[in-house]
């Protein structure tokens, strides 16, 4: 099979199979595609970082949570009628999605370029080991911090809004989250192909001889990752108004984990391989969960078997190797 | 200031470190010589500690469960590496870290079924029980005096293994060049194995040293993972020297900032807000620490050669 | 007219037995069975389904799922079971965290949740819902009357610590509450913190004449080992929590003569309590601990709520649990205008019976107790 026939086949599954379940009066499967969509979403902005740029961020929680938190936060304002801050800038909260995603975007690439500048002086073992390290920071502090409610965590006890949409409508929240992952896979394929992308994949390769045709390293690594955890932000806002609830497990060193193990499980550096791992992750744990209470054992061995017998994920499984970029 | 309590803080920091250092020297030994990350350490050091109170309240001896804990360990981690391991080597790091993240479920779920899901009994034998006298002055538990000098002696043991004797010299020789060892003669697969083993013996060791005080239960590998990769990052990747000053500066910087922050806090702000803020400043030092010393020293204190 | 007369009475007689018949009542119970902290969930689990197998009812259907701890997942979990499987009530969360998760959702969308465990005060006061029940304690109650008992041992002096969580944050408050002693400290650790060393040194110097605890699971252990380890001897007092059935095991003996508040014990003297604890020996091989205690009664008190409602009549369903008529295994209970208990809360200590440590009660903390928060609900 070739890949964009099985990119075709994923995503006509993805966006088919909730159709049929709202037919067939079955929300639940289409709240599970939705989980789906962002979670793909988090994983394609993971894959900017670690697939084309070959920066492997154990710390994208931070960005997710960041999303996360920033919906939560403006929506507890809003509908408690508090001012977020107030002085010369006074600025009060907000339960519209298209206010709330540029602030969680605009959040999430602050966050990024400052622990972007900081981790990108090191590589390898070390760059993962210094995202990890500010995830967890960020994690215990919004454990222990007791406004916006610590461990606890912070219901939205309405999901926000969106101009013309009833999302309280379990289908038309998923074609909100469905439309942005679609628009943001078309908007990647083209960075890939940029001359910008080039200069990413030239990075990866060798990074002294992009160095020596005027291009700077550190400049082009940034700006993906900026970018990259930009989108990984938006899939926490979404997220959170999927669960209509923040907690600090967003941030835990587990999510970080769970979405890198989306895009190695698909396939490294492929367009659509958080697409096809988060399809199965998740179908996976929901499936095994209500058949035992062992579950995790048998997660455990199926991601095993992938990893030792399925070379470039799913995806490389059915289609054999990558043709070279 | 009270100077006797600093005093046994700063004895309580070292403890910490040395603990520390026992659950992260397996973890950087690994990593230094295969080049391997190995989630699953703190999956071992969870087996270490079931082994040690399955088989001390069988038999009714600590000394046995120590015993078992280095054997067990060390046999998972052999037949991890034979069944595993072997095939990740030559692969990219996230092939390593989403093999060994499965297997984490694989070992917390399958202790699980094992043991069921109640935390298990250890404890220290009664010569440890209590508190000696130190400098006339200071109370200070005798299981912790206890873990010190064990922590020092493995730390020797180590050193002596890599730079004093034949399998050492092999050893670093394959973490220098794998294949130059290999055509040398040497049975690198062997090697490799030998070395997981004993990566794993540490780690089971220390899970059942540190059980023994805290508790022995299903997770509780997992923070003790986190914690070690800090340590080992810290101090340089596959440096023993490193680790141990690494261990030793995270288990300073996290007793010190427990117990005095909040209290120092407190002088310039608002007491309640200064205990929240002590808590949550203190909760998270050791990244601080592990961040300011990576943006100075991107390889760590002690960077391992080649 | 006879015939009239006939119908009329057999009406009468439908009436009277609204069971017969009535629609068979689906529950989910999402709780903790993998992972650290597994123990608790499957307490909750088996001493629900140990009472529901003892009632051996056709028209009660339970299925049980684990949230393995995380909320997300257990979102997931509530959204299926009450989307896909059409459950009428949800139960079985056991932390705080998952519950602000779950339950106010679950309440809007016309289910009904009965917490067997958790009772965060966001959902005692302002937050309480009809369809919201706690069965078990508002999360304040035990640490309130471990502070109520600490005035009567005459403990003027009290170092306290708790992890530093909204959970850990209410204990200690809810300790203070009624304790009228100084404070010789005031602590919050990191949650999840297993060593305990700076701790134990700022208790020793603090010169405090009891320490109050509240370190739920793993992190009780390690404390507890580490303070009769370093020879300390200030009397330690702590909710139920860290000295319960499941985990006194692990702690061995240095958990002897703690003295700990429970709104349950297995020496409770009274019939139902009887049954329960030889029934649960029976069944599963061990002692039942507190979180057992409270699955059995949220499936007794959803039984006998079946017994005298429909639950297709929501209304008299919730009115038949808000009258709680079932025998509780803890003695008197009945619940207050916000849903939560209104009941005794014991003091017991640590005591070895045989071989097997477990609990002895030794006096009452606060009589017919009911949470601080219960006033500012609406209810």
């Amino acid at each position: 099979m070739s890949e964009k026939m099985l990119n075709r086949a994923l995503l006509s599954l993805l966006i088919i199979a909730p159709w049929l379940a709202h037919w067939i009066d079955e929300p639940y499967y289409v709240s599970l595609a939705t989980r789906i969509a962002i979670l793909a979403l988090a994983g394609v902005g993971l894959n900017i970082a670690l697939g084309l740029g070959g920066m492997v961020s154990f710390g994208h929680a931070a960005f997710f949570g960041i999303g996360g938190y920033v919906t939560g936060i403006l929506a507890s304002h809003a509908l408690n009628y508090e001012p977020l801050f107030s002085g010369i800038f006074a600025m009060s909260g907000s339960t519209q999605m298209l206010f709330i995603w540029p602030i969680a975007m605009l959040v999430g690439a602050i966050a990024a370029i400052f622990i972007g500048l900081l981790s990108l002086r090191t590589s390898g073992v070390y760059f993962i080991m210094i995202t990890l390290a500010f995830a967890q920071m960020i994690y215990y502090f919004s454990i222990s911090w007791p406004n916006y409610g610590g461990e606890d965590g912070l219901p939205i006890y309405l999901r926000n809004s969106f101009p013309g949409v009833n999302t309280l409508q379990p289908i038309q929240f998923f074609m909100i989250c469905c439309t942005i992952l679609l628009i943001t896979l078309w908007g990647v394929s083209r960075l890939q192909d940029s001359r910008f992308g080039n200069a990413l994949k030239a990075l990866r390769q060798n990074e002294t001889r992009v160095a020596a045709v005027g291009i700077s390293p550190l400049g082009i690594k940034l700006a993906a990752f900026v970018i990259s955890a930009m989108i990984t932000a938006l899939a926490g806002s979404l997220f959170a108004d999927l669960n209509r609830f923040v907690s600090p497990t967003m941030f835990s060193w587990h999510t970080s984990g769970q979405i890198m193990i989306f895009v190695i499980l698909g396939g490294i550096g492929r367009l659509y391989g958080p697409v096809a791992g988060a399809i199965m992750f998740i179908l996976c744990e929901a499936l095994l969960g209500s058949w035992t209470e062992y579950w995790q054992f048998f997660l455990g061995l199926l991601l095993l078997w992938v990893v030792l017998f399925a070379r470039g994920g799913l995806i490389g499984l059915l289609c054999g190797d990558k043709a070279h970029d | 200031m009270d100077v006797i309590l600093l005093l046994e803080q700063l004895l309580n920091g070292l403890q910490l470190g040395i603990m520390l250092f026992l659950i992260a020297a397996g973890l950087t030994l690994i990593f230094g010589v295969m080049g391997l990350i190995n989630l699953a350490h703190g999956s071992l050091y969870m087996i270490g500690a079931f082994a040690c109170a399955a088989v001390a309240t069988w038999s009714g001896s600590f000394w046995l469960g120590l015993m078992a804990s280095l054997t067990f360990a060390a046999a998972a981690g052999a037949l991890i590496e034979v069944v595993i391991m072997r095939r990740l080597y030559h692969r990219e790091h996230l092939d390593q870290v989403l093999a060994t993240f499965a297997l984490i479920l694989i070992c917390s779920e399958g202790t699980r079924w094992l043991f069921g899901s109640f935390p298990l009994y250890l404890d220290v034998p009664d010569i440890f029980y209590g508190a000696v006298n130190l400098f006339g002055v200071l109370q200070y538990s005798r299981y912790r005096l206890f873990i010190i000098v064990i922590g020092l002696f493995t730390a020797l043991c180590i050193y002596l293994l890599i730079n004093k004797t034949r399998i050492g010299m092999r050893i670093r020789a394959g973490a220098a060049d794998r294949q130059m060892t290999a055509a040398l003669g040497i049975n690198i697969s062997l090697l490799y194995t030998l070395v997981f083993a004993l990566g794993a013996a540490l780690a089971g060791f220390s899970g059942a040293l540190v059980g023994s005080i805290q508790s022995v239960e299903v997770g509780m590998g997992e923070p003790v993972l986190i914690l070690a990769f800090v340590v080992v990052v810290i101090g340089g990747i596959g440096s023993i020297r490193g680790a141990l000053v690494g261990a030793l500066l995270v288990g300073m910087v996290d007793t010190l900032g427990r117990g005095y922050l909040p209290q120092i806090l407190q002088l310039l702000l608002d007491p309640v807000f200064a205990n929240t803020l002590g808590a949550a400043l203190s909760s998270i030092a050791i990244y601080l620490l592990m961040i300011v010393i990576l943006v100075f020293k991107p390889k760590g204190l002690f960077p391992a050669h080649g | 007219m006879k015939k009239k007369l006939i119908t009329s009475l057999l009406g009468a007689a439908l009436c009277l037995t609204p069971h017969v018949g009535a629609a068979p009542v689906k529950v989910g119970m999402i709780t903790t069975l993998s992972g650290g902290g597994s123990g608790l969930g499957v307490d909750v689990r088996d001493g629900f389904m140990l009472a529901v197998k003892t009632a051996n009812r056709s028209d009660l259907e339970v299925i049980v799922e684990d949230d393995a701890r995380k909320p997300a997942l257990a979102v997931q979990i509530a959204d299926k079971m009450i989307q896909k499987e059409k459950v009428d009530i949800l139960t079985g969360i056991i932390w705080s965290n998952l519950a602000m998760a779950v339950v106010p959702s679950t309440v809007n969308q016309g289910v009904l949740y009965l917490s067997p465990n958790a009772g965060p005060s966001a959902l005692a006061g302002q937050g309480c819902h009809k369809n919201y029940f706690n069965v078990a304690w508002q999360n304040d109650n035990l640490h309130e009357a471990m502070g109520n008992y600490a005035n009567s041992a005459d403990h003027k002096n009290s170092f306290i610590l708790a992890p530093n969580y909204p959970a850990g944050k209410d204990a200690l408050t809810g300790y203070k509450r009624l304790y009228k002693g100084n404070l010789a400290g005031e602590i919050y650790t990191k949650l999840g913190q297993k060593d305990y060393a700076a701790e134990i040194a700022q208790i020793r110097a603090s010169g405090a004449d009891s320490v109050y605890i509240f370190l739920p699971g793993g992190m009780g252990i390690a404390f507890m080992k580490q303070y009769s380890q370093a020879g300390m001897t200030t009397p330690i007092m702590g909710p139920a929590f860290s000295f319960d059935q499941g985990i006194l095991k692990a702690v061995g003996k240095a958990a002897l003569g703690v003295r700990n508040s429970s709104q349950w014990n297995k020496d409770i003297d009274n019939a139902a309590n009887k049954v329960f604890v030889a029934d649960f020996e029976a069944a599963y091989g061990r002692l039942p601990s507190l979180y057992a205690s409270q699955g059995y009664d949220t499936a007794n008190l959803i039984l006998s709520a079946m017994d005298s409602a429909d639950i297709n009549d929501q209304d008299a369903f919730r009115a038949a649990l808000k009258s709680a008529q079932f025998d509780s295994v803890r003695g008197d209970f009945r619940f207050g205008n916000n849903q939560h208990p209104i009941q005794d809360i014991y003091v017991r200590e640590v005591v070895m019976e045989g071989d097997v440590l477990t609990n002895k009660i030794i006096g009452v903390g606060l009589k017919d107790h009911q949470d601080a928060y219960a006033a500012n609900c609406s209810l």
